[in-house]
């Protein structure tokens, strides 16, 4: 990952020179050297000083507030030291883990799907066979362009159940109207579709960029072997593509672990919380209830749990690359 | 390995053209959404071809969520992220691709950190943080929680990775001052890479949603995703002007995306595969 550190390897002892600044240098004469090093060996930490500054102030500092929060309850604005009790709290709070079930549903079904579908577009997008391939490049990536609460809001009137074009659609083909927003189950399949249109071609990108780095001699050799085109697939492209999957399946892990935007537009976490998210809950008990302490122990789990199933994937998909 | 297979080509771009039409329907379906009354949208059958009340759900959006000042927020609040956000991650970017000092790959671990761990449990302590700041209600509360993007960071050091230390240290040797350096020498090259961080932290202020949500109470400081959630919560929803604010939303951005793309692409994946 560090393309960075063997630029700065040929440096070597450059560093002196580095200061020709024209400081204040209050030194004499004979001995520049000094304050001119000395200004050379702070200029880095000037770069990353700005950034590390908003760093701590909005990301570190916040997230030692928030386990501090997680150990209080919010009653009618004032804080009250509970310990662990949010924490007991959340372990019997049958919402919780009916949001952290549906979360998972999204995880194993959606995530997998969306992944193997990207995968096979990828191949396709790089396919010598495709005509017109930059069109499809950028047509396929365009979604993830658009905003979150915009396209939530153009699918939940596309999927409206009485008046919406796809059951229209799905009408002219004699299909019964499906009651994509409103029923629990297909609520979730609506927001699988959601999130599949959205992301699936942003993987591919990935994917394809990857794809691009696999040299062409490895596909000789395999057809050299008699390899058909599924075991030139399986045993040069997927391996290849190992770290870009990776990255892609810990991205969507992530993103799915923390996801808001869609069903809090799409079903507002409903039809009787069947696709209640994390993190739906989370802003729900924050700034519907006002209850920070616990909002604070349901972020403070989401984190664990987003660390130990990353934990795991680099364990399963990183060891061999 | 390539021998020529004119029907397998036909098929396999035919297959992806009808994949791409299903993939672009939510589009069209927005733009023809956009210029038809609610009443039309939800029509039996649904329209199918534009219609002709897009100016009156743009007034309409005008009158109930006062949309032109819903938009000049978004792009105040994007140009201004942008430019603020650009410089932090750049400067850092650089310092951390071409210099070596003590600390460097432990503070870039620290902010890559960033990138894992959920933004959602800096939710509320950070609107605690802007309640006591007096910050609510404030541009500057959306714009400053998220200059120190992580992605931002690790982007520009892969991209800045690729300057020659050479050129550099030519620079030095005429004499040229480290900041200098960074204006002079080290940026014009990497122009590429940053119309490509420039769009994406646009495009990321633009969209985003749960953080202004939060900290934007007070609707004539809305953005345009939280102006829209906040009508779509309406009892009676206008889902004509609905639309045509939601086209205002992506349409643009879709444009410039489009014009820039050969930029943005490679600038991201620069910054995603390299690893």
């Amino acid at each position: 990952m560090t393309p960075g550190a063997t630029t700065t390897d040929g440096r070597g002892g450059g560093g002196s020179r580095a200061a020709a600044t024209p400081a204040p240098s209050p030194a004499p004469a004979p001995a520049p050297a000094r304050p001119r090093r000395r200004a050379g060996r702070s200029a880095p930490y000037l770069f990353v000083l700005p950034a590390l500054l908003l760093f701590a102030a909005f990301k570190l500092y916040p997230i030692a507030w928030s386990f501090l929060l997680g150990l209080h309850r919010t009653v009618g604005g004032t804080e009250t030291f509970v310990g662990a009790d949010n924490y007991v709290r959340l372990a019997d709070d049958p919402l919780f883990w009916t949001a952290l079930r549906n979360t998972g549903v999204i995880l194993a079904v959606q995530v997998p799907l969306m992944l193997a579908l990207a995968t096979g577009l990828a191949v396709a997008l790089d396919s010598t066979l495709l005509r017109g391939r930059p069109v499809f490049r950028l047509g396929f990536f365009l979604p993830m362009v658009t905003g979150l609460v915009a396209y939530g809001i153009v699918f939940s009137v596309l999927l409206n159940e009485e008046y919406g074009l796809v059951n229209w659609l799905f009408g002219l083909v004699g299909v019964d109207p499906v009651p994509w927003l409103t029923e629990g189950m297909w609520a979730r399949i609506s927001l699988g579709l959601a999130l599949t249109w959205h992301y699936t071609g942003y993987n591919a990108v990935i994917l394809l960029a990857r794809l691009q780095t696999i040299p062409a001699e490895l596909y000789d050799a395999a057809a050299v072997d008699g390899a058909g085109a599924l075991n030139a697939f399986r045993h040069v492209t997927l391996p290849g593509l190992r770290p870009a999957l990776l990255l892609t399946t810990v991205l969507s892990t992530i993103g799915t672990l923390q996801l808001f935007d869609e069903p809090y537009v799409l079903t507002g976490g409903g039809p009787d919380n069947a696709t209640l998210t994390i993190g739906v809950y989370l802003y729900r008990n924050a700034f519907t209830y006002f209850d920070f302490g616990y909002a604070s122990a349901i972020a403070y789990a989401l984190t664990v749990l987003v660390g130990v199933l990353g934990l795991i994937q680099f364990r399963l998909l990183g060891e061999k690359s | 390995m390539t021998t020529r297979h004119p029907g397998r080509s036909i098929m396999l771009t035919s297959g992806l053209a009808i994949a791409l039409a299903a993939v672009a329907v939510p589009f069209y379906w927005l733009a023809v959404g956009a210029t038809h009354s609610s009443q039309e949208i939800f029509d039996s059958p649904p329209p199918l071809l534009p219609g002709g009340h897009l100016a009156e759900n743009l007034a309409s959006l005008r009158e109930t969520a006062d949309f032109g000042r819903v938009v000049l927020n978004s792009l105040g609040i994007a140009t201004v992220y942008t430019l603020l956000a650009g410089a932090v991650c750049t400067l850092a970017g650089y310092g951390f691709a071409t210099y070596r000092f003590r600390g460097r790959e432990a503070l870039f671990g620290l902010l890559m950190l960033g990138l894992v761990v959920p933004a959602q449990i800096t939710l509320v302590p950070l609107f605690k943080l802007m309640a006591e700041l007096h910050w609510l209600n404030t541009y500057q509360a959306v714009i400053a929680p998220n200059l120190a993007l992580p992605f931002g960071i690790f982007l520009m050091r892969q991209s800045m990775a690729a300057l020659p230390q050479e050129l550099l240290d030519s620079g030095r040797m005429d004499g040229c001052g480290e900041f200098r350096l960074f204006l002079r020498v080290a940026l014009p090259p990497m122009r590429p890479a940053l119309a490509a961080l420039a769009l994406f932290l646009f495009l990321y202020q633009w969209n985003d949603f749960i953080w202004p949500l939060i900290v934007l109470r007070d609707s004539a400081t809305f953005t345009i995703p939280v102006a829209l959630a906040s009508l779509q919560g309406l009892d009676e929803t206008d889902y004509g002007a609905i639309l045509a604010g939601t086209a205002i939303a992506a349409v643009p951005m879709a444009v410039v995306f489009l014009a820039l793309q050969r930029h943005f692409v490679s600038g991201l994946l620069a910054g995603a595969v390299k690893e």
